[in-house]
């Protein structure tokens, strides 16, 4: 049973790629990878390696029969490289051997001939050269231009966000058999198995038909496995077609960190304008995005930073632009938030800013300009059932708001070098893909004659606990114990075109799919009933396993009902078709309605800083979350508690550092840090609002998956808030992460100020 | 041939000695709930249970280790504990299993594993059954998920089970409650029938070898040339020495299961601290960084020592790593090897020939990574002076991430005061040069001067000018110059807390 994963994942049981026994006579395939970040592959010396013992054949773009082709938006990413290298760590060739040492020993003795272009790394250089993955795109509401002029004040900025590797604890990888028809099956650690299947078959000259994808369970993805699976799924499966034997590929961990993209780092200009009240009047902001070497998901992500632009605020002037600018990293891609954080980094700081211009605490511009009821956002839906200021004023009285901004202030008044800071960090995330048309997803629910149940859907578990919330979807329609309901593993046989398992939609889309397959079920076994028993089917329905009429037990039960229903041939699979209604989005003028809807929280997080060191730590982040009706709390908990500790990550202690030339140097978990147990807040207190969710999020209970990373960025805001109690003057960029060194050497200015004028005086002197 | 115990299944292997027990595990044994992360010890998705015999024969002292790091040889005579190792029959869960599903504590569940056998393991230590305890055993555990709060409720429940956990046969009591099967009452004596077996074929091929030298045999039952491979070669004295694994196999793999190694982590005399007559403690070669943390002694000479040693990696890579290595390695921001720095310690180096010799620590270091030592000879002891009561030592460390981290900047420092005057300083620091730097200049400096803001402002100078750290991953130039400063400051606000911290800052 799939929602009874943890007791299985207590006892290693649970099955993840790496741990399906290996058939006789499986290839170990290991990736060469350009070793250079931009040039033109002139030749490429495999003959050394060719003859290393227990390799059997190395794999380069003319071995491709299809088209050597993966990308998803833009047709802009080969699977092995061809003609030029754009980054480094791009597949140039894949070696199979019988062993996987033997196949990694050989990727040294493979020699490429490339001759060195000039490397981009930074979006704004890229920019600035006309290097776009695709035409800007800009979101627009009122006039912003023209109101510049009205504001009491307008405040102007930059703020730059940093990467973020998903460093999911298993690395991608995927195992693929030759099937007797000529196609391949993978097994692939995907959240998107749809894309694996879609691109290997083109990249095989296959159709769809002859390539079968089966995912059980991925240890972790958080977006990294949504496009970027792809490529090692394609590549073991053009071993196994070519060698006709099994090919497994497993990525090692350095080898993946260098070779996956992450989540894309923003360098972006605001321009914030308010009134004498406080209210925002018009927010101006260019974010250049670095997507990297390719399109992967950059353009999407872009668009969903323009969606969030605003985050949980009203203003009713904004001209938001964005440029994905193309540069040779590897391909930046989907990190749970999807360009939503990027563009709330910036209107948080925006406001910062003009906070402490103002010399008022950021929350009271922030709580004056929350949403309303009704607003419209700058893409013309509106907030509906919108819980922003509930969501606000809750978490201000279950947690004391005017008390804790008090007793940082009183503790700060009373200590030197150790400063506490405090800030609140409202969100506001819209539910759905963005792209309408990938809000759609199917259930194949099979009833077996002893009344056990077995569901299919696209959706793919990693953690997030989707199969457990399908299984209670399920049971719950049915009227049965979920004992009896089994997930079964994502297969693209059984269910057909998928969207990956994304966007935080999975459970809502899957969800719903599955809902209504039971519920064409149940339908058809209570008429059943209703001939079989002689019942009336006003009133008859099925709880706790047994057949009630009209309250009132009928003499049947789950088990004997769904006996007779089989001899009395009762088809007992369904298969159902959920699109989520009434989406609409026109990207020509960007405006519609693309969101189902909207999930609102507030976090408080107060830190605490040691200045003398520069080290801190998040001391408490108190949240009131907007869950709708949640089902299942302890999941719900887990992936609030989950992604707010992910985001504090982002913001606090990791840093993705890649040199000019385009080599990532934080290429290991020794030199990329994300949080520990030490690390997650000593005080995580999470508050379910009372809200009655909303009919489009499955039995009302809201989508939990991305909302909660954002409360994260209430920690660089507290951080900052921390510095500047112990010095008032420094300039403080608006740069995330806030490592230890950013936090340390804004408190001391003047000493790298000092040093620098020292080296420059040096420089000088010798020269 | 290694021989040890695989949960309740005997051993015998002729896989290289150097080669990861966590391939042994999952690829030989097919044992999959073991996983692997990172292969360099910072993640704990591989960490399993090392159980030696105790020195009384009757009892087992059980360690987590993460396995990607043990060397397999290491292994050898000890109790291999993996998850299928602990799980109950039928389904039924151990009572941490049960704590971490009931609280939600395993999401994607790849982590899950490590933290099911480090906390295991905790239950088998004899550490006091507190909270701080309980999350510490889990230091070396990373969840991306980042279920901490669920884990740590998990962690709750667990402590208030095991408050009632006995001193005195506590294995039995956990059987009872299902914290480990009844077969871990078992190991002690089969490990003792291992011992004897072991030394028995080890003295039947002493008897039988021609001029090798003669076996040593550890207390483990570990011999010395015991590594698999063909101990008569040429030079056995050429191979590669390995510890704890902690930094070879993070960095030479490949390279070292392809070859024979000396093992040394189990040699006879390489353990245990003593303080000498002449005043000088003494600690073998292979002793961890758990012994230091737990040893009463170190701890009565430096009270701070577990603070100190909490910023030192983690549980699993504390009880692996070795002193001798930390120092071999030549990591210019080596923790221990900067607190040793400080302490003014030496190594004795012994050369296949049998002669020994003394070398100051900070006399080791010629260049980076490069040592004032033959490949042949072999660290047996370090020591230090002990310090007197009164003396001050102190050792600071920064790093991205508190706990389980690198050091962007560390430092210690030792201080003797007398009659108000700074009578001795040995002052180290990390990161901010080519090795592992014994600021000799600036610590000559402080002697005989006031303990005074003015004296540490003057001593920064100095310190500035003996530093030469290069902008990296782990920070700026600038950065490490300032939190070096900074650090010096933190030692001096501990020695005098007096000290006027608005001159200072």
């Amino acid at each position: 049973m799939n929602h009874l994963d943890p007791n299985r994942h207590v006892r290693g049981e649970s099955q993840y790629l790496d741990d399906v026994p290996v058939q006789q006579g499986t290839l170990y395939a290991a990736v060469f990878e350009s070793p250079l970040a931009h040039g033109v592959l002139k030749s490429l010396d495999i003959s050394a390696a060719r003859a290393a013992p227990g390799v059997t054949h190395i794999l380069t773009a003319t071995d491709i029969p299809g088209i050597n082709q993966i990308g998803g938006i833009v047709p802009d990413e080969p699977l092995l490289a061809e003609g030029h290298v754009h980054f480094r760590g791009q597949p140039v060739a894949l070696v199979l051997a019988r062993t996987e040492h033997q196949a990694h020993a050989a990727l040294k003795l493979i020699t490429a001939e490339i001759a060195p272009l000039p490397i981009i790394t930074d979006p704004r250089v890229a920019a600035a050269q006309g290097e776009l993955i695709v035409p800007p795109r800009t979101f627009k509401i009122g006039d912003s231009a023209a109101t510049w002029a009205a504001c009491a004040h307008v405040f102007e900025g930059v703020a730059e966000s940093g990467g973020q590797e998903h460093l999911y604890i298993e690395t991608q990888g995927a195992y693929a058999f030759p099937t007797e028809m000529g196609g391949v099956r993978i097994i692939s650690s995907t959240q998107g198995p749809t894309a694996v299947q879609r691109h290997t078959a083109h990249v095989l000259g296959l159709g769809m038909h002859q390539v079968e994808v089966d995912v059980t369970r991925l240890g972790g993805g958080f977006g990294g496995k949504e496009d970027q699976a792809t490529p090692w799924g394609a590549l073991a499966a053009l071993g196994a077609f070519i060698t006709k034997k099994p090919v497994k590929l497993v990525l090692d961990r350095m080898a993946d960190m260098r070779m996956t993209g992450k989540r894309h780092p923003y360098s972006s200009d605001f321009k914030i304008g308010l009134d004498a009240d406080l209210k925002i009047v018009a927010y101006e902001v260019t974010f250049f995005q670095n997507a990297g070497a390719a399109a992967d998901l950059s353009p999407a992500v872009m668009e969903r930073t323009l969606f969030h632009a605003t985050n949980s605020y009203f203003v009713p002037n904004v001209t938001a632009t964005a440029y994905s600018c193309r540069t040779n990293l590897p391909p930046n891609t989907a990190f749970r938030g999807f360009g939503g954080p990027q563009g709330m980094f910036v209107i948080e700081s925006a406001i910062a800013k003009a906070a402490e211009e103002l010399g008022v605490p950021a929350s009271e511009i922030q709580r004056k300009n929350l949403l309303r009821e009704g607003d419209l956002f700058s893409y013309r839906q509106q907030a509906e059932m919108c819980h922003a200021e509930q969501a606000w004023d809750t978490a201000a009285r279950q947690y004391n708001l005017a008390g804790l901004q008090a007793e940082v202030e009183q503790f700060n008044e009373q200590h030197k070098l150790v400063k506490k800071g405090f800030s609140v960090m409202p969100i506001c995330f819209g539910i759905s893909f963005t792209k309408t048309p990938m809000n759609q997803a199917r259930a194949l629910v099979h009833i077996y004659s002893d009344g056990s149940v077995g569901v299919s859907t696209g959706a793919v578990e990693m953690g997030q606990g989707v199969n457990t919330k399908i299984a209670h979807v399920a049971a719950r329609t049915l009227g049965i114990s979920v004992n009896r309901v089994k997930v079964e593993s994502t297969n693209t046989t059984r269910v057909a075109n998928t969207s990956p398992s994304a966007a935080s939609a999975t459970a809502d889309l899957n969800g719903k799919a599955t809902e209504m397959a039971c519920a064409a079920l149940r339908e058809r076994l209570l008429q059943h009933a209703c001939l079989e028993y002689t019942l009336n089917y006003e009133g008859l329905e099925i709880h706790d396993e047994q057949v009630l009429a009209a309250g009132v037990s009928a003499d049947t039960d789950w088990e004997k009902l769904v006996s007779s229903a089989f001899w009395k041939r009762v088809a007992l699979t369904e298969n159902a078709h959920y699109a989520t209604p009434d989406l609409h989005f026109d990207a020509s003028t960007n405006t519609g309605h693309p969101f189902a809807y909207h999930v609102y929280g507030t976090a408080f997080t107060t830190v605490t800083v040691d200045c003398l060191r520069g080290t801190y730590t998040v001391d408490a982040l108190r949240i009131a979350h907007d869950f709708g009706q949640s089902f299942n709390e302890v999941i719900d908990r887990g992936q609030i508690e989950g992604g707010a500790v992910q985001g504090i990550g982002w913001m606090t202690m990791e840093e993705i550092a890649y040199n000019d030339e385009g080599r990532l140097l934080s290429n290991s978990l020794n030199s990329y840090k994300i949080p520990d147990i030490y690390a997650a807040p000593a005080v995580l207190d999470v508050h379910f609002l009372d809200t009655p969710g909303h009919p489009k999020a499955i039995l009302r209970s809201k989508a939990v998956g991305e909302p909660p990373l954002m409360y994260g960025i209430g920690t660089y805001f507290a951080l900052r808030d921390a510095v500047r109690a112990f010095q008032g003057h420094t300039a403080l960029p608006f740069s995330a992460p806030m490592t230890p060194e950013k936090v340390l050497v804004s408190l001391y200015p003047e000493f790298v100020a000092a040093n620098s004028d020292q080296q420059k005086a040096a420089v000088t002197a010798s020269t | 041939m290694i021989e040890f115990y695989l949960n309740d299944q005997p051993i015998r292997s002729t896989e290289p000695p150097a080669s990861a027990l966590l391939d042994f595990v999952r690829y030989h044994e097919h044992l999959k709930g073991t996983k692997i992360g990172c292969r360099e010890g910072d993640c704990g998705a591989c960490t399993v249970l090392v159980g030696e015999l105790a020195p009384d024969g009757q009892t087992m002292n059980y360690q987590s280790m993460t396995s990607c790091l043990t060397p397999l040889g290491n292994a050898h005579g000890k109790h291999v504990v993996t998850v299928e190792g602990i799980n109950a029959a039928a389904g039924q869960l151990t009572p941490v299993q049960q704590a971490i599903v009931d609280e939600g504590g395993s999401q994607c569940g790849f982590c899950t594993v490590g933290f099911v056998m480090s906390l295991t393991g905790h239950s088998l230590s004899e550490k006091p059954a507190t909270e701080k305890n309980t999350i510490a055993a889990i230091d070396g555990n990373i969840c991306r998920c980042t279920g901490y709060k669920s884990l740590e409720r998990a962690a709750a429940t667990l402590t208030a089970q095991l408050a009632s956990r006995p001193t005195q046969n506590a294995v039995a009591w956990l059987s009872e409650q299902q914290f480990v099967p009844a077969y871990f009452q078992t190991m002690p004596a089969r490990l003792a029938a291992l011992r004897t077996a072991v030394a028995e074929e080890a003295a039947a091929a002493t008897a039988h070898s021609n001029g090798t030298p003669a076996a040593t045999v550890s207390p483990n039952g570990h011999t010395q040339s015991q590594n698999g491979h063909d101990s008569s070669a040429a030079n056995p004295f050429a191979h590669p020495l390995l510890g704890g694994g902690t930094d070879l196999l993070v960095q030479r793999l490949e390279e070292l299961r392809e070859q024979p190694v000396r093992l040394v982590f189990d040699q006879s005399g390489r353990r245990g601290i003593r303080q000498t007559a002449a005043g000088r403690v003494v600690l073998g070669a292979a002793t961890t960084a758990s012994h230091l943390l737990e040893s009463e002694l170190m701890r009565g000479l430096i009270p701070q020592l577990p603070q100190y040693l909490k910023l030192v990696s983690s549980t699993p890579i504390r009880n692996m790593g070795t002193v001798a290595g930390n120092f071999i390695n030549g990591s210019p921001i080596g923790d221990l090897t900067i607190m040793f720095l400080a302490l003014g310690a030496s190594i004795t180096l012994a050369s296949p020939a049998g002669t020994a010799r003394e070398l100051a620590l900070p006399d080791l270091y010629l260049g980076y990574k490069k040592l004032a030592k033959t490949p042949e000879e072999q660290v047996t002891e370090i020591s230090f002076p002990t310090p007197l009561s009164g003396d001050f030592f102190h050792f600071e460390k920064v790093s991205k991430r508190t706990h389980l981290d690198i050091a962007s900047v560390n430092s210690a420092a030792w201080l003797r005061v007398e009659n108000g005057l700074i009578a001795a300083a040995r002052i180290s620091a990390g990161g901010v040069g080519p090795v592992p730097l014994y600021l000799a200049r600036t610590s000559q400096f402080l002697v005989g001067r006031e303990l005074t803001a003015d004296t540490v402002s003057a001593a920064n100078a100095v310190m500035q000018e003996e530093i030469s750290p290069i902008s990296d991953v782990r920070g700026t130039a600038d950065y490490k110059r300032l939190l070096l400063r900074q650090l010096l400051w933190a030692h001096f606000l501990q020695f005098a807390p007096a000290l006027a911290v608005d001159e200072l800052i």
